[in-house]
C-alpha cells in the first residue's frame, strides 16, 4: 500500500516561478490552496536549509492536489512572489513574512499581517519563545496601504474630494475583529484596505507545544460556529497519517454531527446577515432552532459551543439513549425556521433589490482569490470535496450540490439556505443507516483504555499514562488533509517528527482567503453593501486569524 | 414599597436617599456595549436572543457606540493587537461604567498562554465581574449582569469609580 505521507515535489527556488506557472497553465492546477513554511531548526536530522516553503495547489477538476517544496537558501533574499500568478498568494506570503521572516521578492505590500506593527521578531520560528508576548500601544493608520491603491486608480484625496472612513475593528457588523479602511467618493467605495489579525491567538504555535489530542480543543475555537467540523477535519488528517479508518458507526456519527454543524454554521451566518440589513424577525426564526441544536449537542457532548467531541481514532463516547427523537425534533424545528424565514425574504423586494448584483465574483475570479465552499459554489463553480473526493461514504448519500450563477451577495446567501436543506437530507439518511458496533478504532496506541481497565490493572493504567503523557505517536512525515467544512476547504498541513507532538501544524483556513478578496470586491459599491457582502462571505475571525 | 399600586400612594410623601433612587433607576437600565471578538460573542448572541432574553433584566438596549453605554461586556479573546482598541473604547465610555469579563480568555487569557494573547483584560482596564467558562453559558452571562446590579446598588451614585486603577497601557 502506498503511504499517504510525503507527497511533495522538491523544486529549486530559481525554478519556482517556472514550475508553478507550468503547473497552473499546462497541468491545470489553477487553485492555490495555501502557502506555508517549515522551520527546520529543531529537526533531528540535518536539512539543506533552515527554511522550506510549501505550496499546495488544487487541480481545476478539484480531485487532486499537488505540493511543491522549496528550500529557502537565504531567508533575507527569499524567493520570488507568486502574487502575479495567484491573487491568493498576496496575503499568504505576507503571513509567512510575518510569522517566519522570509522575504518575497517583488511583493507589492510585504508587511506584517497577523501580528501588530510594533511586534519584534517572527513568532513561528522555533527559537521564538511561545509565551513571549509584546504589548502594542498604537494602531496603524493603514494609509501606507491606501495611498498606493489611490495612485493605481489615479485618484487624489483632496482633488477628487474623497473621504476616508474607518470601519472596525470594533463595529457590530465587523464581528469585532475586522478592520476596513474605505476611501469614499460620495457614498461609493473607490478603494479599500483591510487589516486582520485582531483575533490572532497563536493556534499554530500552540499546536507545536501540545500533543495531538490536546490540540482538539484548540481546533474547536477555529470556526467556533461549527466547532465539531474542525475537530473532525483535524482528527481525519491525523488518522490519514496513521493510516487508520474508523468503524462504520464512528463514521456515521461523524457525518451526522458534521452536517448538523454545517447547518448551525449557516444558520448563524444568515441570522446575523439578515439582522445586519434590518431583518430582525429572521434572526429570531433562524437563531432559535440553533439553540435547540445546542441543547442536543450539549446533551451529547456536554458543551453547547466548543464541544471537543472528537479524538484521534474516534470520539469520546457513543450517542446517548433516545438521541433519535431529540435529533428528529431539532431537525423539524430547523426546517420550520428555514421555511418561515424564506417566506419573509423570497419575494421581498427590499431583500432582493438590496443584495442582488452586489459584489459579484465571477468563477475565474473566485478561483484566483482562492475561494472554496459555499462562496465558490455561489460563483457557479461545482466544487465540493464531498463530491470530488468523497470521504465518509458521502458518495452513497442522496444529496445535491447547490450552485449559484452570479456569485453576488444574494447567491452567497441563498446557496447557504439551500445547503442547509441538503445537509438535513444527509442527516435523515444517516440516521436511518447508522449501524451498531464500535465507534473507535481498536488500537491501544491510539485510543484510551476503558476506565475499568485503568483502575483494575497495571497494564491499562500504564496504557492510559503513556497516552496522556506522550500522546498518540504519528509516523514521521508530512501530509495535507482536507475537509469540506461549512465555510469551504478546511485543510491541515501537518509535519510529524514521529513523536506525540506535531512538529508543525498549518491550517488552511477558508475565511482567510475570502477575507483577502473582500477589499477588492466591495469596490464600486456602497458602505451599506459592503456590510452585507461581509456577512454573506461569513468571515469567522477565529479561523481567519487563528 | 409597591409603587405599581399608585392609588395607595395618594398624596403621600416618600423620603429616601438620593443614591437609592438613582441606583434603583440604573439597576434595570444598563446599556451594554458588547465588545465581542470570538466564541463568547456567539454565546452573547444566544443571551440576547429570545430564549434567554436579557431584556428581562433591563439590559437589552445594546449600544454600539461606547458613548451611549455604561456596561462594557468583553466577550472573547483580547490579543495584544486588540488591547489598545479595547482601552480606547473603555476610555470613551462616560462614568459611571462597569465591566464584565466574559469567559476564560477575557478573564485570564485562557488556554492561549502564548505570544498573542493578553493574559486577562484587567491588565489594561478595571474589571467588576469575571465570568468563568469557555465559553460561559448564557445563564452565566445573565448572572454576571445580576451581579453588576447588586454591586451598583451598594455604590455612591455620583462618584467616579476606579480612580486608583493603573493599567499597563496607561501613560503611554
Amino acid at each position: 500500500m502506498i503511504s499517504k505521507l510525503n507527497h511533495f515535489t522538491l523544486i529549486e527556488s530559481d525554478t519556482l516561478i517556472e514550475t508553478i506557472t507550468n503547473a497552473k497553465e499546462e497541468l491545470g492546477f489553477t487553485l492555490l490552496l495555501d502557502i506555508t513554511a517549515i522551520d527546520n531548526l529543531n529537526k533531528s536530522h540535518t536539512t539543506s536549509s533552515r527554511f522550506e516553503l510549501i505550496y499546495i495547489l488544487r487541480h481545476c477538476e478539484f480531485k487532486d492536489t499537488v505540493t511543491y517544496k522549496v528550500s529557502v537558501l537565504d531567508e533575507k533574499i527569499g524567493v520570488p512572489t507568486l502574487s502575479s500568478l495567484f491573487s491568493s498568494a498576496e496575503w499568504a506570503e505576507r503571513e509567512i513574512y510575518d510569522q517566519y521572516g522570509i522575504h518575497f521578492q517583488d511583493h507589492k505590500m510585504l508587511k506584517r499581517l497577523l501580528n501588530h506593527n510594533e511586534f519584534v521578531g517572527h513568532p513561528l520560528r522555533k527559537d521564538y519563545e511561545i509565551t513571549k508576548g509584546q504589548y502594542c500601544t498604537t494602531s496603524q493608520d493603514l494609509m501606507d496601504e491606501m495611498r498606493p491603491l489611490l495612485n493605481e486608480r489615479n485618484l487624489d484625496m483632496s482633488r477628487d474630494d474623497l473621504m476616508v472612513v474607518n470601519l472596525g475593528p470594533s463595529h457590530p457588523a465587523s464581528h469585532g475583529t475586522i478592520r476596513t479602511l474605505a476611501a469614499l467618493d460620495g457614498e461609493k467605495i473607490v478603494a479599500a484596505a483591510c487589516e486582520i489579525g485582531y483575533l490572532h491567538r497563536g493556534f499554530e504555535k500552540s499546536c507545536e507545544n501540545h500533543n495531538y489530542n490536546q490540540i482538539i480543543p484548540y481546533t474547536d475555537r477555529l470556526n467556533y460556529c461549527s466547532a465539531i467540523m474542525n475537530n473532525i477535519a483535524f482528527a481525519k488528517t491525523v488518522e490519514e497519517m496513521l493510516d487508520i479508518t474508523l468503524p462504520d458507526r464512528g463514521i456515521f456519527i461523524r457525518v451526522i454531527v458534521a452536517e448538523l454543524s454545517r447547518v448551525i454554521d449557516h444558520l448563524v451566518c444568515l441570522a446575523a446577515g439578515l439582522l445586519d440589513m434590518g431583518g430582525q424577525t429572521n434572526y429570531w426564526y433562524l437563531y432559535n432552532p440553533r439553540d435547540n441544536a445546542y441543547d442536543f449537542l450539549s446533551k451529547l457532548t456536554g458543551a453547547r459551543l466548543t464541544n471537543s467531541y472528537m479524538r484521534i481514532g474516534g470520539m469520546t463516547h457513543d450517542l446517548y439513549d433516545g438521541w433519535e427523537t431529540d435529533l428528529a425534533d431539532v431537525l423539524t424545528k430547523i426546517d420550520y425556521g428555514i421555511s418561515e424565514s424564506l417566506k419573509m425574504i423570497t419575494h421581498n423586494r427590499i431583500y432582493n433589490d438590496r443584495i442582488q448584483n452586489v459584489s459579484p465574483v465571477s468563477a475565474a475570479q473566485a478561483i484566483d482569490y482562492g475561494f472554496t465552499g459555499p462562496n465558490l459554489r455561489a460563483s457557479g463553480v461545482a466544487h465540493d470535496l464531498r463530491f470530488s473526493n468523497p470521504y465518509y461514504y458521502y458518495d452513497t448519500f442522496d444529496f445535491n450540490m447547490v450552485i449559484g450563477s452570479v456569485g453576488d451577495t444574494y447567491d452567497r446567501m441563498m446557496v447557504r439556505f439551500d445547503e442547509m436543506n441538503e445537509s438535513l437530507k444527509i442527516i435523515r439518511q444517516a440516521v436511518k443507516r447508522i449501524p451498531d458496533g464500535d465507534i473507535n478504532v481498536s488500537d491501544k496506541r491510539i485510543i484510551m483504555p476503558g476506565k475499568g481497565c485503568v483502575y483494575g490493572g497495571i497494564e491499562g493504567m500504564m496504557n492510559q499514562f503513556k497516552l496522556v503523557v506522550d500522546g498518540v505517536k504519528v509516523p514521521e512525515g508530512e501530509h495535507y488533509g482536507s475537509f469540506e467544512a461549512a465555510n469551504g476547504e478546511l485543510g491541515f498541513y501537518i509535519v510529524s517528527d514521529g513523536s506525540g507532538t506535531p512538529y508543525k501544524v498549518k491550517v488552511r483556513p477558508p475565511s482567510f482567503y475570502h477575507m483577502a478578496a473582500y477589499p477588492k470586491i466591495i469596490e464600486k459599491y456602497q458602505v451599506a453593501d459592503a456590510i452585507m457582502t461581509l456577512g454573506s462571505l461569513n468571515i469567522i475571525a477565529g479561523e481567519m486569524d487563528r | 414599597m409597591d409603587v405599581s399600586n399608585t392609588h395607595m400612594l395618594d398624596d403621600a410623601v416618600v423620603t429616601t436617599k438620593i443614591d437609592a433612587v438613582i441606583n434603583w433607576g440604573r439597576e434595570a437600565s444598563l446599556w451594554p456595549f458588547v465588545f465581542g471578538t470570538a466564541c463568547c460573542a456567539i454565546e452573547f448572541m444566544s443571551t440576547a436572543a429570545s430564549r434567554y432574553d436579557i431584556s428581562r433584566f433591563g439590559a437589552e438596549v445594546l449600544r454600539f457606540s461606547p458613548r451611549h453605554a455604561d456596561l462594557l461586556v468583553v466577550a472573547g479573546t483580547i490579543s495584544y493587537k486588540q488591547a489598545p482598541i479595547l482601552k480606547q473604547i473603555y476610555d470613551q465610555m462616560p462614568e459611571p461604567k462597569w465591566v464584565i469579563a466574559v469567559g476564560a480568555c477575557a478573564s485570564t487569557g485562557g488556554f492561549y498562554d502564548n505570544y498573542t494573547t493578553l493574559q486577562g483584560i484587567d491588565e489594561i482596564i478595571p474589571v467588576d465581574v469575571y465570568v468563568a467558562g469557555c465559553p460561559p453559558r448564557p445563564e452565566a452571562i445573565i448572572d454576571a449582569i445580576l451581579d453588576i446590579q447588586r454591586q451598583l446598588k451598594r455604590e455612591p451614585s455620583f462618584e467616579v469609580r476606579n480612580t486608583e486603577f493603573k493599567g499597563k497601557l496607561d501613560d503611554i
